[in-house]
């Protein structure tokens, strides 16, 4: 009962502060300035889109087939050793990632794509190779010992029974893309970005948050959304979620 | 047909070689049930996964009705033999219905063909198609998976069986009853299967022929009869058990032993006629009254018999028990011992008196067995690897 009562409490102070705020944001005119924003935030929130989906799409792209190759078992002997070599890449900074990129394919959408892609693609990679190594030896026993066929064992029991951690790493590469898709304004890739350096160089908090807050909002529907497909596309029997 | 020619298999670990299997010569004549017996790590699953080429053997061949397993297609010659894994190891991506008609659908079958057949394969694992062909395996208790197992291996009606300890986890009763059904589809269908097992029981129970292994090696490969009344070394006897005479009451028939030698009154003969009929056969106690279809109605007693005058219809008592000529004896041994009897009079399957089985008789009908075989052995002894 108590923590109930407390639990009613903090709403309501939830609810009188989100009126005041309102209240403040209307009569200091924060609201107007964020208004006048939109067209922007329209406009820039659709590249940003843009950007994630093509340098995403290709990472998934790729990665699902790198990491499907890594965990044969007669690539054992190189898998452990190229999965060090994408962790060492994955510390490289993506600012450092997207200064290379502009060194060598200049500036614009495509050193943009590609140093989003780089950034994107190893934790896929890294969860697609350990969710198939980490499928029961049991199960792909029991699928050869049934006659399935290397592809047909592949398909049938070891992407399913891996689907889930691959799907984690999907989900952790893009939210991790949609919150770097700003610093591609850096090299003209345009973007959010556009409206938060800009933002911060002229001093400007309400431009900056006009693009900030909606890069944030962003990271959170991709997010939401990859649950969701996970959540209908990972079979009951393999879903925790669904369990 | 299995037929295995000198297999062989040497595991190079990093704490040097395993020979999980030395030079196994044995052959499994077609229709019959191999049990693969012996303690953990004698190179038991190491054996099966050879025949299905799961692991591929050092040297040494095995050949599948005659024909070189290590020459076939390797899917063709896994879709034609069921295998039961040891670790069960059913497909959690899959309902149970997908798991039992995988095999089924590999080859092509058509669905309602494959529906209807895990419905028929439910049945026969005692369990109900509608509450479980929609669940998961993650649903399922282990001894309901280790059926589903067993269902899936199945399920394309495969000629050989391979299957690695395929009962371990059910319960003693349903155990019973799966390994009775089992039998039951073996006898009509015939397929040559091998059988991990563990359990001695297990292997009498369900083995036409039981292979002992010891550290990889073949110790002994005979029938279950023969294994029980010839044991051929010392390792072999204590893995059978001290108590392995009484497991060979379970594999004998009261047919084999009942002497057709039986005195019977019916009702309308006198008591006196009943106690010179008992001093003809040397009865003790009491004899058999039967009707005129020769079917046991009661029993008279020697001191009724001695004191009374009258007929033996008058005088009846209960019979404590009859047995079976099909049953075992196993099954009269425990019934002698329930109704504190030494005999048991024995009837046809329509009740008809055929004869009777003594304590003596069992016991003298297993000590014949066990004496020739040690004579036997006496002349042939086989020099036995250990
Ligand atoms: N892949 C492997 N690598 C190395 N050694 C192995 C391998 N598989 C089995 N062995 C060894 O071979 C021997 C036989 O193993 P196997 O699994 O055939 O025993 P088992 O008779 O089936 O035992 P259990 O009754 O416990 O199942 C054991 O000593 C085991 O350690
Ligand atoms: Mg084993």
């Amino acid at each position: 009962m108590p923590i109930q009562s407390l639990n009613m409490a903090l709403r309501a102070l939830v609810l009188v502060a989100i009126f005041f705020a309102g209240a403040w944001g209307q009569s200091s005119g924060v609201i107007d300035d964020f208004l006048f924003y939109i067209p922007d935030v329209q406009y820039l929130m659709g590249q940003h889109l843009w950007l994630t989906a093509v340098s995403g799409g290709l990472a998934i792209l790729v990665a699902i087939p790198v990491g499907i190759v890594l965990s044969r078992p007669s690539m054992e002997r190189w898998a452990e050793t190229v999965m060090q070599v994408f962790n060492i890449g994955t510390t490289i900074p993506t600012l450092a990632v997207l200064a290379l990129a502009m060194s060598f394919l200049g500036i614009g959408t495509v050193p943009s794509v590609f140093a989003l892609f780089v950034a994107t693609l190893l934790p896929i990679v890294r969860n697609t190779y350990t969710g198939l190594r980490g499928v029961d030896p049991a199960l792909l026993e029991a699928a050869a010992g049934i006659g399935m066929s290397p592809m047909q064992r592949l398909f049938r029991v070891e992407l399913p029974n891996a689907l889930y951690v691959i799907f984690a790493g999907i989900r952790t590469a893009l939210v991790l893309n949609v919150g770097t898709v700003p610093l591609a304004f850096l090299i003209g890739g345009g973007g959010l970005g556009e409206l938060i350096f800009t933002g911060i160089d002229l001093f400007d908090p309400v431009m900056m948050l006009a693009g900030a807050i909606p890069t944030a909002l962003l990271a959170v529907l991709v997010d939401a959304c990859i649950a969701v497909a996970a959540f209908l596309m990972i079979q009951r029997g393999v879903n925790p979620d669904r369990a | 047909m299995i037929r295995l020619d000198n297999l062989t298999k040497v595991f190079d670990t990093p704490k040097g070689a395993v020979v999980a299997a030395d030079r196994i010569s044995l052959e499994v004549p077609p229709g019959e049930i191999c049990i693969l017996l012996g303690p953990s790590g004698c190179g038991k699953t190491t054996i099966l996964k050879m025949i299905n080429r799961i692991v591929q053997p050092t040297s040494g061949k095995v050949f599948i009705n005659g024909e070189d397993a290590l020459n076939m297609n390797l899917e063709e010659l896994r879709r034609g033999i069921g295998y039961v894994i040891q670790q069960i190891g059913l497909f959690p991506n899959m309902t149970i219905e997908e798991n039992i008609t995988i095999v089924p659908k590999l080859l092509g079958w058509d669905p309602a063909k494959y529906k209807e057949r895990a419905r028929e394969l439910m049945a026969m694992i005692s369990m109900e198609p509608d509450s479980f062909l929609n669940r998961y395996p993650s649903e399922l208790s282990g001894g309901q998976q280790q059926r589903i197992g067993v269902a899936r291996a199945l399920a394309a009606d495969p000629p050989v069986m391979l299957m690695d300890e395929p009962f371990g986890a059910i319960d003693p009763i349903n155990r019973a009853t799966i390994q009775d059904e089992f039998l039951i589809m073996q006898e009509q269908l015939k397929k040559t299967i091998m059988f991990v097992s563990h359990d001695i029981d297990e292997a009498i129970k369900m083995g036409d022929r039981i292979a002992v292994f010891r550290k990889g090696h073949l110790v002994q490969y005979d029938t279950p009869d023969d294994l029980l009344a010839a044991p051929r070394n010392t390792f072999i006897e204590s893995f059978l058990g001290e108590d392995r005479a009484f497991k060979r009451l379970s594999l004998v028939k009261v047919r084999e032993v009942v002497s057709d030698n039986i005195g019977t009154v019916t009702p309308d003969d006198s008591l006196e006629t009943a106690l010179k009929r008992m001093d003809d056969f040397g009865y003790q106690l009491s004899i058999l009254v039967v009707n005129n279809r020769h079917q046991p109605v009661g029993m008279v007693s020697r001191a009724v018999a001695r004191t009374t005058r009258g007929f033996c219809g008058d005088h009846l008592q209960n019979v404590p028990a009859t047995i079976e000529l099909d049953d075992n004896l196993h099954k009269a041994a425990a019934l002698m011992f329930a109704k504190d009897t030494v005999w048991l009079p024995c009837v046809d399957a329509e009740g008809r008196v055929r004869g009777q089985i003594s304590q003596r008789a069992m016991t003298h009908h297993l000590g014949a067995r066990f004496r020739s075989q040690e004579n036997g052995s006496h002349h042939s002894s086989t020099p036995v690897e250990e």
